[in-house]
């Protein structure tokens, strides 16, 4: 089963956006004030750029960088080819060493952020709407068992703080339901722009479990999850948040 | 270096405020924190931000640490003619950037 079962009590999906507080909401909601534009802009140079044993561009083969409208709403998507889930990071870089025949973009470096800042931004307002029939529900269901899996020293599921515990306060702020609809995002706890992995990754690390490996297909199998989970949310990439 | 988020409008009225505003992308290291090896990473902070018209300055602010990364500043300014206005920072490396605009009055 793949549909969200939210709790009792929370009648409707709520992004992070609307659990976050005024100052935060402004930033987002103004783009020159968003320092995520910052990276925005290096994504929009790289897209332009010739790399790699190809000589070619994104542009080159995919035109102009609206023509990607759409795309992120759609990601993470189940490749038929690799037998697994595929998230836009992933894509980036098959599209690099495959395509381009350039070097693959580090994780968290300001390439791999801007271009999915980029590529994500031109689904903005867009509703998430991944596909999870066929062979993509195998994924999104390991994905769903990981999300209700009690695990790490706290022993605590994903589940628990966001299905169970939404929108009551943990410290200082309120639990979100944990839709990742704005990803890659700048987080001010971070001082800059993440991914989603690096998001997850803190917090497996916060219930003392063992993180996820960036490559582990449990990964993209709990990315689409979480997609699905907030499927008609609006894509807001790049978000800001606490 | 980055080229920053930068507002300002091309063209004015003569005497009428309008806002200037800007982000611009930098760690600023407070000099506080430790790497990973226990070493202090050296204060790296934009410690001089100056905003001229022609030469004539219309906004300047010394910068301290606990300031954030990527800070962003926004002033009001007024032009009783045309000019180009350059917006110039420093930091505690001696890294200087700058950015130019031509602003007509209208």
């Amino acid at each position: 089963m793949v549909a969200a079962v939210l709790p009792v009590g929370a009648q409707e999906k709520r992004s992070g956006y609307d659990d976050a507080g005024p100052q935060v909401r402004a930033m987002q909601d103004d783009d020159l004030a968003n320092p995520a534009f910052l990276w925005v802009q290096q994504g929009a140079a790289l897209w332009a750029r010739r790399e790699g044993a190809a000589g070619k561009s994104c542009a080159d083969c995919h035109g102009a960088v609206e023509m990607m409208r759409g795309v992120a709403a759609r990601y993470p998507a189940h490749d038929p080819a690799r037998g697994r889930v595929v998230n836009l990071e992933q894509r980036v870089n098959q599209c690099r060493t495959e395509r381009q025949g350039a070097a693959l973009l580090p994780p968290e470096g300001d390439a791999m952020l801007g271009i999915t800042a980029l590529v994500g931004l031109q689904s903005r307002g867009l509703p998430v709407a991944v596909d999870v029939s066929g062979p993509a529900s195998v994924h999104a269901a390991r994905g769903e068992d990981f999300f209700r899996l009690r695990q790490g020293q706290l022993n605590l599921s994903c589940a628990q703080c966001h299905d169970q515990l939404a929108g009551q306060a943990l410290a200082g702020s309120r639990i979100p339901q944990g839709h990742a609809t704005g990803y890659p995002i700048y987080r001010l706890e971070w001082q800059g722009m993440g991914s989603l992995f690096r998001r997850l990754r803190a917090c497996l690390v916060g219930v003392r479990a063992e993180p996820l490996g960036r490559d582990d297909a449990l990964l993209g199998d709990l990315e689409l999850y979480l997609a699905a989970r907030a499927a008609g949310l609006a894509v807001e990439t790049p978000g800001v948040r606490p | 270096m980055v080229r920053p988020l930068l507002n300002v409008p091309r063209e004015v009225r003569a005497g009428v405020a309008f806002d200037v505003r800007i982000l611009i992308q930098h760690p600023m290291e407070t000099g506080l924190r430790r790497d990973a090896m226990g070493l202090v990473v050296p204060q790296d902070v934009i410690n001089r931000f100056e905003c001229a018209v022609d030469g004539q300055e219309v906004f300047s602010a010394t910068l301290h640490p606990a300031i954030s990364a990527n800070p962003y500043l926004a002033f009001s300014a007024k032009l009783v003619r045309s000019g180009t206005m350059v917006l110039r920072w420093v930091d505690d490396h001696g890294v200087e950037a700058s950015e130019s605009v031509a602003i007509t009055v209208v």
